[in-house]
């Protein structure tokens, strides 16, 4: 028990930290802060399995994130009949032609190893399959993309529960993450780093500019959502009765029948939506429980000293006789489906899927600051980083507005640099998350919550 | 005379720009390259140390201007390099000291510093946004074009106008003179070899005498001068913004790697291979066929491979391409 007490001491804090949000600001606010750091804390398991156990750096997690929320809309959006009709046939020629091209290839360079102008083939193959896809495609998307193009103009999706658009954002990604793993693994760790940071970008530049997909950077409103419609609470009898009974000390103080009624409405808005964002954090509890019981089983398997193992020491794991190649490619593509249903799950929180706002910087970076912050390795500890960096993000602005009106009291209203100080508060989330980076990497580089290695 | 002018059309709207962009490129990749080679860590703060020494050019180019000293018909941000370069050696210098130096006398694995870089690029984020704000500056004064497209078109009588901008010759001069004076230095000084000894063989460098510190000094202000004038002459062109220069690391990284990284001779010339690739395969050629073409043969779509949109996955793509059948880069060659 004793050696949890650090875990349990830090998250009471961080949870005491949510609740006097709660108190201090709002129970919605600091609901959905609760919601986003859960969304964060899936994240930086998936990268903790890359990074923790295995050593692996991928800097692609922002695109790992886009793909998990292209899922949302394939799967849940309604399909667009019309646009089936006008260009569907074309891109699924296309498509076939994509899987020919690579079969073709595949088959070969697996046959004909000894062929004399291999490369010459192939790169004719891939230069034609181009040629016919820009001809068969070009008219398709245009017809696509012309059917009320304020509204539609994309495919859709396939109209499917959202709820099973989470594990299709985890296959999304792990698709992809085997293809990125296959080219890129056998770099060195600096340049994996850069290549797949360049991947991601790839990535989600298709998705924005590839309208027929997802309608790009015209974004998706108004996704389905697994948890029930504000407006539908507020006219459910339950629901109001609910309030009603919860609310009675406060209610019955007002004597007026109009004012209860109005002061009851008010409510009734109130906390149906703290009512939507439980519902989330709910579903959102539950993934992360099961992700954090699975992980740290294979943690401690010996499936997980076998990753350490290789971490530790690549050559000596190999002349062991363990497959580096086979378990760092398995343990990329694991990690990227994890972050792959985190982004699907917060598309869904969020109830729009915005390809434009997918940027390295939030996406990327951040929730790498996560998991050193947290603790590599451990998978407390990087939920923890989840938690305590997006805490720190979303709070930076009102501490440091906080602390810049502290330190320039005595400044009248007019003086030009605190007026600048208070119009740039924004941008002291960088400040501190910057700092916060480097000092943890200079006094305590394995992370808040460190490391254990349980000993059999 | 169809045939001149198709070759000046390329010239304007092609080969100019990317000569231009290359340029800019490549002083940001040797950069990467000389603290790839020297430090043995990727800088993920390239393209915001850039943008930190850009940031006090506009400051200093909005002083000037408002005091009245300015350069004739050149930009007056070309007279604040010094002090620019200055205040970004003053700002590289202070980050060694306070966060790299610890690493490296602690012979941290290069993942490690390359983490330490990504807190460095946040610092640096945010003071240059809590200082200059994070929108969209100009400061480029002076003479905007050396020619003129109806100039030209009179001069010659050709249907096609090239268009000269100051901003293009200005870059592809200080270009090309700070990296032959950067080469000179590498190649014929005592203090450039040293650094080159250092870069290949740290240890052999140590035994015959070197001091390592004059090494990391002379490279954090090598890299000071590239970085801040590589982000002037960038901002010159198109304009300030401390997003873009973030973006703009990546295709950076993208020369270094094509180059080889560790290799400035290839730094500088993976620069004009990203910034030529993403000019000349996102062009529309639809103007060209029209005139090198007969009439019975032309083309009636764009004749654009790819849409502009993709400028920047073209340079990642040929990045991967080159990581997977040369991973250390086209031009090899001797390290630094």
């Amino acid at each position: 028990m004793r050696q949890y007490y650090n875990v349990i001491t830090a998250y009471s804090i961080m949870l005491f930290l949510i609740i006097l949000v709660g108190i201090f600001q709002s129970w919605s606010i600091a609901l959905s802060i609760l919601n986003y750091c859960l969304i964060s804390a899936v994240m930086t398991i998936g990268a903790n399995l890359q990074w923790g156990y295995a050593g692996l750096i991928n800097f692609g997690i922002m695109g790992y994130t886009a793909l998990g929320g292209l899922a949302v809309v394939l799967i849940s959006v309604a399909p667009v009949p019309e646009a089936w009709s006008a260009g569907g046939l074309g891109l699924i020629i296309c498509l076939l032609i994509i899987v020919l091209m690579v079969l073709s290839i595949k088959f070969l360079s697996s046959k004909f190893k000894t062929i004399k102008n291999k490369t010459f083939v192939i790169s004719s193959i891939i230069i034609i399959g181009i040629i016919l896809i820009r001809f068969i495609s070009a008219p398709a998307i245009e017809n696509i993309e012309s059917i009320d193009p304020a509204k539609t103009g994309f495919l859709g999706g396939l109209g499917l529960p959202v709820l099973l658009s989470w594990i299709v954002g985890g296959l999304f990604a792990a698709g992809v993450a085997f293809v990125i793993g296959k080219i890129a693994l056998g770099l060195r760790a600096d340049y994996l780093a850069i290549a797949t940071l360049l991947i991601a970008e790839i990535i989600v530049s298709i998705i924005k500019h590839e309208d027929w997909l997802a309608r790009g950077v015209k974004n998706v409103i108004g996704l389905k959502r697994p948890a029930p419609y504000e407006i539908d609470l507020q006219n459910t009898e339950w629901f109001i009765n609910l309030v009603e009974k919860f609310n009675s000390t406060k209610l019955s103080l007002i004597n007026s029948i109009s004012e209860r009624q109005e002061l009851l409405s008010q409510l009734v808005i109130d906390a149906s939506s703290v009512y939507v964002k439980l519902c989330f954090t709910g579903l959102f509890l539950i993934v992360v429980a099961i992700l954090l019981v699975l992980t740290q089983r294979a943690l401690y398997s010996p499936w997980g000293r076998k990753m350490r193992a290789i971490r530790d020491n690549e050559i000596s794991a190999g002349a062991m006789g363990k497959n580096v190649v086979k378990e760092h490619l398995l343990i990329f593509v694991l990690g990227s489906a994890i972050v792959g249903l985190a982004g699907a799950m917060m598309v869904t929180n969020d109830g729009l899927f915005t390809p434009g706002s997918y940027r390295p910087m939030r996406y990327t970076f951040v929730i790498w600051v996560m998991v050193i912050v947290g603790g590599t390795g451990n998978n407390f500890g990087a939920i923890l980083g989840g938690f305590a960096v997006w805490f720190l993000w979303v709070q930076a602005a009102p501490i440091s507005l906080f602390l810049i009106s502290l330190f320039t009291t005595h400044l009248p209203e007019t003086n030009e640099l605190k007026i600048h100080l208070i119009n740039s508060a924004p941008y002291f989330r960088f400040l501190i998350i910057g700092i916060g980076l480097l000092v943890i990497m200079r006094y305590r580089p394995q992370g808040i919550l460190p490391e254990k290695i349980v000993k059999q | 005379m169809d045939f001149l002018n198709a070759i000046i059309l390329l010239l304007n709207f092609t080969v100019l720009p990317a000569l231009t962009y290359g340029s800019q490129l490549a002083l940001g990749a040797i950069f990467v390259t000389l603290i790839y080679g020297v430090l043995r860590f990727a800088n993920f703060a390239t393209g915001d140390m850039m943008s930190f020494g850009t940031m006090f050019a506009v400051i200093l180019t909005y002083y000037f201007q408002s005091i009245g000293i300015n350069f004739g018909i050149l930009p007056t941000a070309l007279l604040t390099i010094p002090f620019a370069v200055f205040m970004m050696i003053f700002y590289m210098l202070t980050i060694d000291k306070f966060v790299f130096s610890y690493y490296r006398i602690k012979k941290s694995p290069p993942v490690q510093l390359a983490m330490v870089s990504v807190g460095v690029m946040f610092v640096t984020q945010a003071i240059i946004r809590i200082i200059i704000g994070p929108s969209d500056r100009r400061f480029l004064d002076g003479e905007k074009f050396i020619l003129k497209a109806r100039e030209f078109k009179e001069i010659t009588g050709l249907n096609e106008g090239l268009t000269i901008k100051s901003t293009q010759i200005i870059t592809i001069f200080v270009t090309i003179l700070v990296v032959s004076i950067m080469f000179w230095f590498l190649n014929k000084t005592k203090t450039g070899t040293s650094m080159r000894a250092y870069s290949d063989n740290e240890d052999l460098a140590l035994l015959s005498g070197i001091d390592p510190k004059k090494v990391v000094l002379i490279t954090w202000i090598i890299a000071g001068i590239l970085a801040t004038i590589g982000g002037i002459l960038y901002g010159l062109d198109k304009s300030y913004r401390p997003f873009v220069y973030f973006n703009n690391m990546l295709p950076i990284f993208a020369a270094a790697i094509v180059g080889g990284i560790g290799n400035p001779y290839g730094a500088f010339l993976g620069g004009y291979v990203i910034a030529f690739a993403e000019i000349f395969l996102t062009y529309a050629y639809k103007k060209f066929f029209m005139y090198i073409l007969p009439e019975s043969l032309e083309p009636t779509s764009l004749v654009q491979l790819l849409s502009t949109d993709y400028k920047f996955a073209i340079s990642f793509s040929i990045l991967v391409i080159v990581l997977l059948f040369r991973p250390s880069g086209i031009f090899e060659g001797k390290k630094i």
